[in-house]
């Protein structure tokens, strides 16, 4: 059966350096830094005390106080990205076939938080159970899409991907597929995630997987420099709508770009650490690429996964050198999470923003405080470490590795007839 | 006993986002005041932490009206 071409008609981004995608752009190529102390809770006993929050975003703007109840701020984020997402769509809600839309959403942990703090309201009380009704509808991950499904009345596919901090990649990747293989018309995809709460940077810090760096915050997330010391945590969400060719084209829909194919793969070398020969990362990559039916020479730009831990940096820097050997020097790289922090199962939502902007406006962001490179990274590569690159852009490769040792690698391109 | 009506309301009235003025005692939680099950159950748990009570569950299955409610709160709060 010949598959259908999925294309990208619509975007909305709720992010620590800006509440909506032009904001968030704009920011991106300035070098706009996300970082400040940690606000959300009291973090003075804390090996990290810093993390990349959402600043300034009202969500009783946007949802219903009722509602608002009912959600996680993992819900909250997706809603109001979502919202974006589907006015710059242009999707006409009264005479779309709402059963030909799904929802599918991707995010590592869900209502974290939630779980979190219902779990010390118990311990803290005489035990005795009193547990709001609203508890496990906030806690679970599935009704992000739940949530979105229900104010649209969306009835297609609708759930979520847990693959850690590839998660929204997941989600992605399954769009493609749906809308591919015919199973839907349009779906609402993207990540979210809101766990900068005690439990995850606890958790996190007795992993060292977070920097340290609280007395110069600013310089933590320095992905590939040589001093880096582990990631620091985001939060946020990303939606991106997802349609098949001839129903954009039917509409008069405004398209981003094509998403051409999808690579995953498994590591299987450790529960956290990636494999530093990069194999299965490198095979996720030419998965992705053969799917889309390019070429390792074609592909102009990476958006990497780079969260800015010195074993992950270094293992995907081996596994883009095994994928492309000399052209490895010739593309564009860069880390978003340099500036946004790591987002976990979101960052591959906000990362695509990012890719699909580059693509529209043919310029790639710069990786800021990359001051002195890994000496084991090539110095003939270009990370956009002096500030944006203007180039055609017209074909990119998208990476994301999560924790479990799952690999996804997303590959897009300018859209053409 | 007006200082319970005017707690109960408000509570009913944020949890609902309805005008605490429409907030009557008469007024059904499901059918007037847009209440689901769900909802019901929160507001028991708000009742019980604003008032320092602990609401039997065959007492809480009684509740159909804000009258119920506040009949249900009265007497458990006198008992205290």
């Amino acid at each position: 059966m010949e598959l259908q071409r999925v294309v990208i008609t619509g975007m909305g981004a709720i992010t620590p350096i800006g509440n909506n995608v032009d904001e968030y752009w704009a920011a991106l190529l300035k070098g706009t830094l996300g970082v400040g102390p940690i606000t959300h809770f009291d973090p003075e006993k804390f090996a990290t005390r810093f993390a990349c929050e959402v600043k300034n975003l009202n969500v009783t703007d946007f949802i219903p106080h009722k509602t608002l109840l009912r959600m996680d701020p993992c819900a909250q984020f997706a809603m109001v990205s979502t919202m974006e997402a589907i006015a710059d769509s242009g999707l006409d809600l009264e005479k779309v076939n709402k059963e030909r839309i799904g929802v599918i959403f991707g995010s590592g942990i869900g209502g974290f938080t939630s779980m979190m703090d219902s779990a010390i309201a118990f311990v803290d009380s005489d035990r005795t159970p009193r547990f709001s009704p609203y508890l496990l509808i906030k806690v679970l991950g599935d009704v992000i899409s739940g949530h979105i499904s229900l104010k649209y009345g969306f009835r297609g596919p609708n759930y979520i991907t847990s693959a850690a901090c590839a998660s929204a990649a997941n989600a992605i990747g399954d769009a493609m597929h749906l809308i591919q293989l015919g199973k839907a018309d349009i779906i609402v995809t993207g990540g979210t995630e809101a766990s900068i709460n005690e439990t995850a940077i606890g958790g996190f810090n007795a992993m060292h997987a977070l920097s340290t760096r609280n007395d110069d915050y600013l310089h933590a997330s320095r992905p590939f420099d040589r001093d880096r010391d582990g990631f620091v945590m985001g939060e946020g969400a990303a939606t991106l709508i997802l349609e098949r060719l001839d129903h954009a084209l039917a509409r008069g829909a405004k398209i981003y770009g094509e998403l051409g194919g999808v690579g995953m793969t498994a590591d299987t070398f450790h529960i956290t650490a990636p494999a530093p020969d990069g194999i299965s990362a490198s095979t996720s990559m030419r998965l992705a690429m053969q799917d889309a039916n390019i070429k390792p020479e074609e592909v102009d730009y990476i958006n990497m996964h780079g969260t800015s831990t010195p074993q992950g940096d270094l293992s995907e820097c081996v596994a883009i050198q095994h994928t492309f050997g000399e052209h490895a020097s010739k593309l564009l790289l860069n880390s978003t999470k340099s500036m946004t922090g790591h987002l976990l199962g979101a960052g591959p939502a906000i990362e695509t923003v990012a890719i699909l902007k580059s693509i529209q406006h043919n310029i790639v962001h710069p990786t800021v405080n990359l001051m002195h490179l890994d000496e084991r990274i090539s110095p003939e590569w270009n990370f956009c470490a002096n500030g944006p690159v203007q180039r055609p852009i017209n074909v990119v490769l998208s990476n994301s590795f999560g924790f479990g040792g799952h690999n996804v690698s997303l590959l897009y391109k300018r859209y053409t007839a | 006993m007006s200082e319970i009506l005017e707690k109960v309301q408000s509570i009913i009235a944020d949890k609902l986002s309805v005008n605490p003025a429409e907030v009557t005692p008469e007024k059904s939680f499901s059918d007037d005041l847009g209440a689901d099950s769900l909802d019901t159950a929160e507001l028991v748990l708000d009742f019980e932490n604003a008032f320092g009570i602990k609401m039997p569950q065959e007492e809480m299955e009684n509740i159909i009206t804000v009258g119920d409610a506040i009949n249900a709160i009265e007497k458990l709060v006198a008992e205290k």
